[in-house]
């Protein structure tokens, strides 16, 4: 009884730090004003401030590592009030879903260098991939789409395996170049290449889950009628949820504690036992099949892609991403995408300064918050243990 | 294909390679004194080549049409003032964050490489359009054949030389170079040895932005246009020339230029596909050399203390 008293204590924190950041997402998504939005950020960002100011934020943290599976539903319900009540309005579902579809491909690079510390500046190429090969095999095949789906992963782990050799013998900055230098031989190679529609791109099918067809608006009775981009949310969401289980699963089982030994120390490990190259392998194909998995689900909700969309420009968003959150922490992801992702898109006044705006502002948490906004938690054996 | 043809695509290359060579040789100096890529150092280049072009309008506003006094006072201002901003990026940017994962390094000056970008193209006039970029030296042809020998490019590609040499020179004969390379050799050792560490990072940094500065007016006058977007790619350029030549080694950076220059030329005219897809070839070979070189060509001598 005892036990139960204390977790249900427990939950509350997180519960409402989830209830209030909902909240504020929905206001914050549909107000349309730009002073109104201003105003929002600023009382949003001292909200945050003054809740760890005050030992909020580290409550929340607790309740979180304490009640993992409530929380995760708590946050898949909260997303779908949030889809809810925007439920006909096709510009704020799309930017949800983006933004669920970059989570996906963030996950992927935080296999690859939070966990195992193998450096990718490829993100956005690998996601092309996957993008690109939902384009061919929607337009040119019967291929069911969840296979389609999969073979956006498969693809971009198997072109990634062509990358193994070097990533596995290069270190630090050498292995650096390697994925810059496949970024820009990717993005050259679409624009010149005819058969895959050069720069002008290729068009994406809709998606369609066994007679589920995803680019049709959905009818409840008479009167109410929901985006069709309420389908790629829930997809997305669908998706997600799997990645997040798996990526979470994964950093929690041995493989994820056998790939921290070989980022944090490759010498040590390697005089343990460890078979580096093992790992690597593993987190650099796993982390590219998500990337191509968000890919290929992005391309069919868009409809439409062109090179432009997989620059080394948009590599460095996915890796920025990562690094905002806080390196290997998932849910620090989350919050770091959604601030990358939707606060351009909602500043339209400083549309036109939004790179130099978010360069600077990723430059100035680099100089005073070099750990991110979410720290990586340190490993926890046991459900709820805290560190001292 | 005849003698003049192939001596035209020489010469191309060559000026190219000299381009890539001169940034490359910046990467590898920062590299050299604090193990830090600072990638914002193309964007530097860029901002080099608008600083030349700004002076020269100045100038041409104030009525000074001297092309002599034109060309060394465009070359000054820009690379002054792109000295001044390497060293502020050493002091501001990289050297806080220097005990910080070299990612954070990485990431910190691709950003400002992006604000630099964003600035000219928003705030510099019309910056968001290709500028045409003043003919400084003498264009006149010389033809031998199919060969089409220009002045300028000639003596750009001697200037260049002699920079290179210069740089040679200041690092292998003074007092400078000897502080350099003794801070790249063990910085700690250097520093009980009464080196002003701060000051030869910050004095490196200004030497190799100065270089892009020079690379930057080359670009300019050798394509007679300049763009807010050049910085990104000849940044990439550079960074895998020195990569490929191996960090840390001048002469290394050096190769790695001018092999970058030649896969590209060969990429472009001798091979059985399309000239677009060059780079494409140039940078699969790059993958290829660092498969089979993972620490360059001339690599850096590394001996892992546990």
């Amino acid at each position: 009884m005892n036990r139960g008293h204390a977790s249900r204590a427990n939950l509350m924190p997180g519960t409402l730090g989830i209830a209030a950041a909902t909240a504020f997402l929905i206001l914050f998504l549909s107000v349309e004003s730009q002073a109104g939005t201003a105003v929002l950020l600023l009382g949003g960002a001292v909200f945050v401030l003054g809740a760890a100011r005050f030992g909020g934020i580290a409550r929340m943290r607790q309740s979180f590592t304490g009640n993992e599976g409530a929380m995760n539903l708590v946050v898949v319900a909260a997303a779908l009030l949030l889809t809810g009540f925007f439920y006909d309005d096709h510009f704020t579902l799309l930017l949800v879903a983006t933004v669920m579809i970059y989570m996906v491909a963030a996950l992927g690079l935080t296999v690859q260098f939070g966990y195992a510390g193998v450096l990718n500046f490829a993100g956005a190429a690998f996601f092309g991939i996957g993008c690109y090969t939902a384009a061919v095999l929607t337009r040119n095949t019967a291929l069911p789409h969840v296979l389609v789906l999969l073979a956006g992963g498969v693809m971009a782990a198997l072109i990634g395996a062509l990358l193994l050799l070097p990533v596995l013998r290069t270190r630090g900055h050498y292995s650096a170049v390697v994925t810059i230098a496949f970024t820009l031989l990717f993005k050259t190679f679409l624009e010149v290449n005819d058969t895959l529609g050069g720069p002008q791109g290729l068009r994406v099918d809709g998606m369609n889950l066994f007679g589920w067809r995803f680019n049709d608006n959905i009818e409840i009775g008479e009167t109410l009628e929901l985006s069709f981009f309420a389908n790629y949310v829930v997809g997305s969401l669908i998706l997600l949820a799997l990645a997040f289980a798996f990526v979470r699963r994964l950093e929690r089982s041995w493989t994820g504690l056998n790939m921290d030994a070989v980022r944090l120390d490759e010498t040590a490990a390697a005089c343990f036992g460890y078979n580096i190259s093992r790992w690597k392998i593993t987190a650099f194909t796993v982390g590219n099949f998500l990337a191509g998995l968000a890919g290929a689900i992005y391309a069919m909700m868009l409809g439409f892609i062109a090179p432009t969309n997989f620059t080394f420009g948009d590599s460095l968003i996915l890796v920025s991403i990562v690094l905002l959150g806080g390196i290997g922490n998932p849910w620090g992801i989350a919050v770091a995408t959604t601030i990358v992702i939707v606060l351009p898109e909602k500043l339209q006044i400083i549309q036109e300064y939004r790179f130099l705006l978010y360069a600077s502002m990723v430059i100035l948490i680099l100089l005073f918050r070099p750990l991110g906004l979410l720290p990586r938690p340190l490993r926890s054996y046991v459900p709820g243990w805290q560190p001292k | 294909m005849d003698v003049g043809l192939f001596s035209q695509y020489v010469m191309n290359g060559l000026m190219l390679g000299m381009m890539y060579a001169l940034v490359a040789v910046g990467f590898t100096l920062f590299f050299g004194v604090l193990d830090v890529i600072n990638f914002s150092h193309g964007d530097v280049l860029m901002v080099g080549s608008f600083t030349g072009l700004a002076t020269y309008l100045g100038l041409d506003a104030l009525g000074v049409v001297w092309p002599v006094f034109q060309l060394t006072a465009v070359l000054a201002a820009a690379t002054l003032a792109m000295a001044l901003l390497g060293a502020a990026i050493a002091r501001y940017l990289v050297l806080p964050l220097k005990s910080a994962p070299a990612l954070n390094t990485l990431l910190i000056t691709l950003m400002l490489g992006t604000v630099l970008r964003e600035g000219i193209r928003l705030f510099y006039p019309e910056g968001a359009n290709p500028k045409p970029f003043p003919a400084l030296l003498p264009t006149d042809a010389t033809a031998l054949g199919n060969f089409n020998l220009r002045t300028d490019n000639l003596i750009m590609l001697l200037a260049g030389l002699v920079v290179i040499v210069g740089v040679h020179l200041l690092i292998n004969r003074t007092k400078l170079g000897l502080a350099i390379r003794a801070v790249a050799q063990d910085e700690e050792t250097a520093k009980t040895m009464g080196i002003n560490f701060n000051l030869v990072v910050l004095v490196t940094f200004a030497i190799g932005s100065a270089l892009a500065a020079f690379a930057g007016i080359m670009n300019g006058l050798y394509y007679n246009e300049t763009n807010f977007g050049i910085g990104l790619l000849l940044g990439v350029i550079g960074f895998s020339s020195a990569i490929i030549g191996g960090l840390g080694n001048i002469y290394g950076a050096i190769i790695g230029g001018f092999l970058f220059a030649a896969l590209q030329t060969v990429g472009a005219v001798a091979l059985p596909f399309a000239s677009a897809y060059k780079d494409v070839f140039a940078f699969g070979v790059v993958i290829l050399i660092m498969a089979w070189r993972p620490t360059g060509l001339i690599s850096e001598k590394v001996s892992e203390r546990v």
